[in-house]
């Protein structure tokens, strides 16, 4: 699916990945944990190809693709969604406009017909059950005056919507309470299949109770530090971060 | 210096001669009581000549090209019903008035209205309506300082003629197609139009300028509006001349009490253009608001000149216009507001926001706010900006690609002004429009 290569990144000239390694199979779940500026979100941002983050090294192919090749939409079209971890407002672009524009996008990609408005409507409103939205918010402009459980939501539907192959949670649990997280977290495991993988960023232990991965990487100071299934989480959430990386954890 | 004032001195010769040949094949029509106004107002051209941006209404806008090109009066020229195609708005009914080369086709024009209704070329309307074009025409805006006006006034003999009756609401929107095409020979034309509005009458109008390519002329038009009590104008002015042509255009609004003035402007097309909307509130609780929405790319120039005299109490004034400016081109906003002093409980508020494409774009904005009174809200505030690059990220991420994002950026900034155009196919013909244009631009 994925195989990222001794990745090295950097934003305004500092150096925030120092040389990540990660191998994702299709159908795993992958939990990327660590403190605050370790790295995590700028992983997540590199693999989606945003601008701001300079790639200085390293590989990432996807699929058998060179993803650092690949503009933004290129990769959204070959399968790779960014769940963000600030959805930003789009004043003036209805969510129901901006989801047709993309899935038609994905789907001319793949040489398929683009859904005309009965079609995409029937299935929008049958996406849009997977994390208990209201079908108004189509009309609505995208996350506009969206509380942040709402755009995180959003970010779900519209996974569920482009059915990605690779999905990636940018923090996505983070500002949530329990209910929204229990929303979030099923609609992620109705998602779940044997060729849909995730990489799942996050800083609390708490999402991982719902989702359930198949492996954790604990990432500090810009490297994964370590790896293993999901007990290492269970150990992280008792020990804390401090403790593994003062090199104690070593098991 | 010297040479420039020479130079517009020739200039406005050669219209001196051409309205003399134009008098000379008049006939019946030099006899009018309009025919008056017509000497008068060209003497005044004469007087004024062709503004510099030396006088403050034109300090922005230079129109020297203008005065290097030679012009003749247009001639007439045929088209077919076909032509009319791209012109129009999908599944929409409409009555329609076209003018060629500012001629009426009579033939290509189509409308069925209530009694009552007139809507015919103003040419005939001379003889059949003459008390209304005595009490209105060339009555309401004033020439004194506008030599485009005069100049109109001078030569205006086609146009539209629209009176709606007392207590009557035109259902169907009424759509008027000025289509030029000069074949080669660049002309002047002054094209006017007089539209009267009785009391708590209602009607929409949209008015659409078409120019193919490159194609050079000068097309000069005024619009005379007068909205009678509790009546409502719904006006929607799409420019879309070739991208050589000069378009100058003066809208003079009287509205009266009660009375609702709606105009929303889309600048497109045009090597400069230049729209004049006066509002004159004359009686109180009416309503004016100005939308306006413009896209230069090249060397193009748009310049949006408004002026709101709130003369009396209770009135409300709303302008917004929004424009992008990509290239070289040149935006210009200058808008005017008067509260005079017995104008009390006055709101007006105006906003200009701009979009500056490329680096080498410029927009000179310009408020001119002018209060008197002393309980009134006003406001005003003019702003720059790009598009944000993390707007931009959040659609490339999701599959859609870099063009079609920015044309959906793009008409999402604009969609404050298109969202209040009420008629939807005209609606949905313009945002089509826009994204054609930004994906032939990128």
């Amino acid at each position: 699916m994925i195989s990222i290569k001794d990745l090295h990144a950097s934003v305004d000239g500092t150096e925030i990945l120092k040389g990540i390694d990660l191998e994702v199979k299709p159908g795993e779940v992958h939990a990327v944990m660590g403190p605050n500026g370790s790295g995590k979100s700028t992983l997540a941002n590199v693999l989606a190809g945003r601008d701001e983050y300079k790639v200085t090294g390293g590989s990432v192919s996807y699929n058998d693709k060179d993803l650092l090749e690949m503009a933004p939409e290129d990769r959204a079209r070959e399968g790779l969604f960014l769940a963000f971890q600030y959805p930003v407002e789009i004043p003036g672009v209805s969510n129901a406009n901006f989801l047709k524009a993309a899935v038609n996008a994905i789907r001319q990609h793949n040489g398929e017909d683009a859904l005309d408005a009965m079609d995409f409507l029937t299935m929008v409103k049958e996406r849009l059950q997977l994390v208990e939205m209201d079908q108004k918010l189509l009309h609505r402009s995208v996350n506009e005056g969206f509380s942040g459980g709402e755009k995180k939501r959003n970010e779900i539907f519209q996974m569920a919507v482009l059915e990605p192959t690779l999905g990636i949670l940018d923090e996505t649990d983070s500002g949530l309470d329990i209910d929204a997280l229990k929303i979030v977290a099923n609609g992620v495991n109705k998602l779940r299949s044997p060729e849909r993988s995730f990489i799942i960023v996050t800083h609390y232990q708490r999402l991982l109770d719902y989702i359930v991965p198949d492996f954790v990487h604990v990432l500090a100071n810009g490297r994964i530090v370590k790896s293993g299934g999901k007990e290492l989480a269970l150990y992280l959430e008792k020990n804390g971060y401090d403790n593994l990386m003062n090199g104690n954890g070593k098991a | 210096m010297k040479n420039d004032k020479n130079k517009n001195r020739e200039v406005c010769d050669s219209y001196i001669r051409d309205f003399q040949g134009f008098e000379a094949q008049l006939n019946g029509q030099s006899s009018t009581p309009f025919h008056k106004e017509r000497v008068k107002a060209i003497s005044t051209f004469a007087e004024l000549g062709f503004p510099t941006t030396r006088q403050e209404k034109w300090k922005y806008t230079n129109i020297a090209s203008l005065i290097k090109e030679k012009f003749e009066l247009a001639s007439k020229k045929q088209i077919n019903a076909r032509d009319l195609g791209p012109y129009l708005f999908r599944g929409l009914e409409e009555n329609r008035l076209v003018f060629v080369n500012g001629f009426f086709s009579t033939e290509l024009s189509t409308f069925s209205v209530p009694a009552g209704v007139v809507i015919k070329d103003l040419n005939a309307a001379h003889d059949s309506h003459s008390e209304l074009i005595e009490k209105h025409l060339a009555k309401h805006l004033k020439i004194a300082e506008q030599p485009f006006a005069a100049l109109n006034t001078a030569f205006a003999q086609n146009g539209a003629f629209i009176y709606v009756p007392r207590n009557v609401v035109v259902e169907k929107p009424l759509h008027i197609l000025y289509i030029s095409d000069p074949d080669g020979k660049p002309f002047h034309n002054h094209p006017r139009n007089l539209i009267i509005l009785e009391q708590s009458s209602q009607m929409s109008l949209i008015e659409s300028h078409h120019g193919a390519k490159d194609d050079v002329y000068f097309n000069n038009f005024v619009t005379e509006v007068v909205v009678e009590r509790n009546a409502s104008l719904d006006h929607i002015k799409i420019q879309d001349e070739s991208k050589g042509a000069y378009h100058f255009s003066a809208t003079q609004a009287k509205v009266a009490r009660d009375a609702r003035f709606k105009s929303t402007g889309v600048d497109l097309g045009g090597s400069i253009s230049r729209n004049d909307i006066n509002i004159e509130f004359t009686g109180e609780n009416a309503e004016a608001r100005l939308l306006g929405f413009y896209y230069a790319t090249g060397t193009q120039l748009m310049d949006n000149h408004t002026f709101i005299d709130h003369a009396v109490p209770h009135c409300d004034s709303n302008e917004l216009f929004k424009g992008f400016l990509d290239d070289k081109s040149h935006g210009v906003f200058n808008g005017a507001v008067l509260v005079r002093p017995d104008a009390q409980k006055t709101n007006a508020f105006q906003q200009n926001q701009a979009i500056l494409i490329s680096k080498d774009a410029t927009i000179d904005a310009k408020p001119e706010l002018e209060i008197f009174a002393d309980d009134v809200l006003c406001s005003h505030g003019a702003t720059i900006g790009e598009i944000q690059d993390e707007h931009l990220f959040y659609l490339r991420s999701r599959g859609i690609g870099e063009e079609m994002a920015k044309a959906m950026l793009h008409i999402a900034f604009a969609n404050d002004i298109f969202e209040r155009i009420k008629i939807e196919a005209v609606r949905e013909k313009l945002e089509n429009e826009i994204i054609t244009r930004f994906g032939e631009k990128s």
